[in-house]
């Protein structure tokens, strides 16, 4: 254990500087960029501290931080890491110097822009690190206010559209966990997300809290049907909005559902494990067709994450049925160790993606297909990263999203055939619009003017595309730290949720 | 009638005497001169702070005085102590917009701080008869003060809209009254209340009173559907009058439901808990969905209002100590955030026009940006998003209607609350996502800009930061 509050330090250090940035921007600013960049590699380094002194031996909370902070109802400013959070809370650490390399370029307003990013870093460490409900709940709806203001203020021209339909979605979701957090502090007196988890509950409560949760989650997947508001989020936030939201906030759907829909009513979630099951298979495969038929880049790619997200989601609901199958609870972590490397997983080739797109749109303003063809001959090296990327995507074996696809499919064949088919289907579909992009962008004949006055990647891009590119490849070729990291978390997650919580 | 009576009383006194030295002293002040006024006024407000915080009460001690028509509790202390800071801020926000209208006068003084002393009476209220005084001493001052530019066409005919449906309400609240009083045999609301408790009084009758009790509480918070005057009042009043209507008096309408309703009432809580949830209902629906359809900043706010005052409802209809101190919290909440949205529509309003249309707002964050940020806060923070103090407030409220079982009103407020966001967002994107239609940035007296800013970050640093207050808030009713 450390002398540090280092998950504070990884909370407040980003947002420190937020502020910081947001001051000084406008009489410094030539000090902007290397301050946030600074801001961000410090909070990294903190993170990697974080992960060397992380005992993945054991489920228990790690680096704990308790104070108290509301006395009158018990709510504490309670901080802590499992194998289930500190893996997103290194994606965002990370995601957040990429996305400061990235946005270097940006012209308007560049101190509120980074400022932006570093306060939701900030609030997106604090809500994966939260152990107390209450202070969860502030920072998943905190986080509403820089990424409105991102996608509002850096975002193309359907902006405002985009990002009020972003917000009012989020909150509707989020106002009934609210709800349903409250009723359960009114039944155990606590907010304490571990006390929560001993919490027994009838099962017809179980249900109105389980789907309370499902909403508020099922939002910021997204799943099917109420992943609407991401297409149009992402086609017009700037770059880095796109990244973090595709890369992080994305995941915090997923987070969620581990951390509250499964330990804290695994009654009410075995029992509706066909509505989640039933939801993921619709957006793998469906949503897969819609990626299909999508012109715009940045479209298809927030389509096939909602497809792939659909895994996430899937993998996390087959330990019920693994379990009803097999009566084993051992083989019944790997769907939910599938989930949690898809997740990760995802937020590289996503990422990747649009900073992939972005550097296209900021050479030629453009994100439809058609505008582009054969870049590959005028941008050999930044083919060659992007091309990676989209096969990533498409599950290719050797990177990273071929281990999260691979686990959850084999995890859904212990489940139910069919559920294995029809996740399957993504194999072909994913392939498919993947690289039917690809042959469209890069390959062929230069298809316009514009094209043949590309150049390739300044050396800053090189950074991005070369760090993202080593994640892809190393999570994919070596897995095992990442694994490791998590196992011994899922597999008392497991125990967990197969243990009755209703009472008597 | 003794010394130590007295004593409890000292802050309404101090006020009453300083009230008086200001509307004298006023006569002999010139115009150019009428900062004097203004810093008799903040004086008087500063030394009512720390004569009522002198002898602060501790929980759960309560003084009565004059025959009990007179209570002292350390609720009441801590209302009047925000009434005091919060009208305090007022003054200042006021002061630049008094100068910039030619409506600098010592009436504005005088009759807010007889205002200001309505309300302590009606906080301290321990007699129905208290009750009623404090009240019209407030409503009186108020309807003076909505017609302050006697040219105001607008201004006249709000200020006749409110006195016309304000007396009827003074008059049902009165006849609510009465009855209650033929039915117990008392005007002392602890008398009432262990009155009630002996099963006194025909059911009929009580019931009856009740309701026109209700009415009166549910006119002066402007709970739907008594709520008619406040759209036309915070539109026609001159700005300055609208702010100090929304801030100070939210604070005696709930010291109003609570005095009457908890401290006399509670024998019937069944009876009015039922009232106040169709009132809360229909609050939180109407307020949130006609303040969409709104352009004008003023009228937009007075529907925003509406709706807060149904969250409001929400804490009292619980009818238990935790689901007031969650009331009691949302009304400070509310006139600290509401003050600092009027302060900056009062800001915008130069060249003797009223910035009230939304469209004023266009761009703000290019030509002011901290003014546009204090404002993003405070619109976040009515809007319920956490980590500012609104969202503090709502879930408290929305706690407390769940404990006493209501899901589905909670269900309902929450889905009002998320209609409602759009339209603070609105205010939001027009600051920060339009350009605006000048790039010069408004300026505002330093004194203006100070209070402004300290109000913003206190709607963050009471957010976060809330454990204080609501310690606060929870212990004045154990």
């Amino acid at each position: 254990m450390s002398e540090w509050p280092l998950l504070s330090l990884l909370v407040w250090l980003p947002i420190a500087a937020a502020v910081g940035l947001a001051v000084l921007g406008q009489n410094q600013p030539g000090l902007v960029r290397p301050l946030a960049l600074v801001a961000t590699l410090v909070t990294f380094a903190l993170s990697l501290v974080l992960w060397s002194g992380f005992d993945a031996g054991t489920s228990m909370m790690q680096f704990e931080e308790r104070l108290v902070w509301i006395a009158a109802f018990d709510i504490h400013y309670h901080l802590g890491v499992d194998g289930l959070s500190l893996p997103l809370i290194l994606l965002t650490t990370l995601i957040g110097v990429l996305i400061v390399i990235a946005g270097w370029q940006i012209g308007e307003r560049p101190h509120l822009y980074l400022a932006a990013f570093l306060l939701l870093q900030g609030l997106m460490t604090g809500m994966f690190a939260a152990l107390d409900a209450l202070l969860f709940y502030v920072f998943f709806e905190a986080m509403l206010v820089p990424m409105f203001l991102i996608i509002g203020i850096w975002g193309g021209p359907n902006r405002i559209y985009a990002t009020i339909k972003f917000f009012l979605f989020t909150f509707f979701g989020s106002v009934f966990m609210l709800i349903a957090l409250i009723w359960l502090y009114l039944q155990g007196g606590s907010f304490a997300i571990l006390d929560l988890h001993q919490q027994t509950i009838d099962l017809n409560a179980q249900v109105w809290i389980f789907l309370a949760f499902l909403i508020a989650f099922a939002v910021k997947v997204p799943m099917w049907p109420v992943h609407t508001w991401l297409p149009d989020a992402h086609v017009e936030a700037p770059t880095g909005g796109s990244v973090v939201l595709a890369a992080i906030m994305l995941k915090i759907g997923g987070y969620g559902l581990v951390r509250f829909s499964l330990p804290i009513v695994p009654d009410a979630a075995a029992a509706l494990d066909w509505l989640v099951i039933g939801l993921s298979l619709v957006a793998i495969a469906y949503i897969g067709f819609v990626a299909l038929a999508q012109s715009d880049m940045k479209k298809l790619i927030a389509y096939s994450s909602i497809s792939h997200m659909g895994f996430v989601t899937l993998g996390l609901f087959l330990a019920f049925a693994i379990v009803r199958n097999t009566g084993e609870v051992t083989g019944a972590g790997l769907g939910i160790s599938g989930a949690m490397v898809q997740m990760i997983s995802h937020g590289f080739i996503s990422g990747a993606m649009f900073l992939a797109v972005g550097v296209l749109y900021d050479r030629v303003h453009s994100r439809e297909i058609s505008s582009y063809g054969g870049v590959a001959n005028t941008m050999p090296w930044f083919a060659m990263f992007a091309v990676l990327f989209f096969m990533a995507n498409a599950g290719l074996p050797g990177t990273s999203g071929f281990v999260g696809e691979f686990m959850v499919i084999l995890a859904a064949f212990h489940a139910n055939f069919w559920f294995a088919f029809v996740a399957g289907t993504t194999l072909l579909l994913g392939a498919a619009y993947s690289l039917w992009l690809v042959k469209r962008v890069f390959y062929g004949e230069i298809g316009n003017s514009a094209v043949a006055a590309l150049k390739d990647l300044s050396g800053r891009e090189w950074l991005l595309m070369v760090t993202l590119a080593v994640l892809v490849l190393g999570v994919g070729v070596w897995p095992w730290p990442l694994l490791n990291m998590m196992e011994v978390s899922v597999q008392n997650l497991v125990e967990h949720i197969m243990n009755s919580k209703l009472p008597g | 009638m003794t010394i130590a009576e007295l004593q409890l009383a000292l802050p309404e006194i101090f006020v009453l005497s300083m009230t008086c030295v200001v509307l004298l002293a006023d006569l002999f002040i010139s115009d150019e001169r009428r900062g004097l006024t203004h810093l008799l006024a903040v004086l008087t407000l500063v030394f009512a702070t720390i004569l009522t915080l002198r002898v602060m009460l501790p929980p759960g001690e309560v003084l009565v005085a004059f025959s009990g028509t007179f209570v002292r509790d350390r609720f009441g202390d801590v209302l009047k102590v925000f009434s005091y800071i919060i009208l305090a801020g007022v003054y200042v926000y006021a002061k630049h917009y008094l100068r910039q209208f030619n409506l600098f006068k010592g009436e504005f003084y005088t009759l807010t701080l007889f205002a200001l002393l309505g309300v302590m009476v009606m906080i301290s209220a321990g007699n129905m008869i208290t009750v009623y005084l404090g009240l019209e001493l407030l409503a009186l001052s108020t309807y003076a003060l909505v017609a302050l530019d006697r040219d105001s066409r607008y201004g006249s005919e709000a200020a006749m809209k409110y006195f016309i449906l304000g007396s009827l309400a003074s008059g049902m609240l009165l006849y609510g009254m009465s009855l209650i009083y033929g039915a117990t045999g008392s005007l002392d609301l602890a008398a009432v209340s262990a009155a009630l408790g002996d099963g006194v009084g025909d059911s009929m009758l009580l019931t009856f009173g009740l309701v026109f009790v209700v009415i009166g509480i549910a006119f002066k918070l402007g709970a739907v559907p008594f709520h008619m005057w406040v759209p036309d009042v915070y539109h026609g009043a001159p700005l300055a009058i609208t702010l100090f209507i929304s801030s100070v008096p939210k604070l005696a309408g709930l010291a109003l439901a609570i005095r009457l309703l908890d401290n006399g009432l509670i024998g019937l809580h069944s009876d009015w808990q039922g009232m106040l949830v169709v009132l809360a209902a229909l609050s939180l629906v109407l307020g949130n969905v006609i303040a969409i359809a709104q352009t004008n900043i003023k009228r937009m706010l007075a529907y925003s209002t509406i709706s807060h005052m149904g969250f409001l409802l929400l804490g009292i209809l619980a009818g238990t100590p935790e689901g007031y101190a969650a009331a009691m919290f949302y009304a400070i909440a509310y006139a600290i955030t509401s003050a600092g949205a009027f302060a900056v529509v009062i800001m915008l309003s130069v060249d003797g026009r009223e910035a009230d249309q939304i469209e004023d707002y266009k761009g703000l964050a290019r030509r002011n940006p901290w003014q546009a940020f204090l404002m993003l806060m405070i619109l976040f923070s009515l809007a319920g998003i956490p980590v500012f103090l609104g969202f503090f407030a709502k879930w408290q409220v929305i706690a407390a209607a769940l404990q006493a079982g209501f899901v589905g009103l909670s269900v309902l407020a929450v889905l009002a609350a998320v209609a409602g966001a759009f339209y603070y967002l609105r205010i939001v994107k027009l600051m920060y996502f339009d350009e605006p239609d000048q790039e010069a940035p408004i300026s505002a007296p330093v004194d203006f800009r100070a209070v402004l800013t300290v109000n913003g970050l206190a709607v963050l640093g009471l957010g976060i930061f809330s454990g204080g207050l609501i310690s606060l808030c929870v212990s004045a009713f154990s």
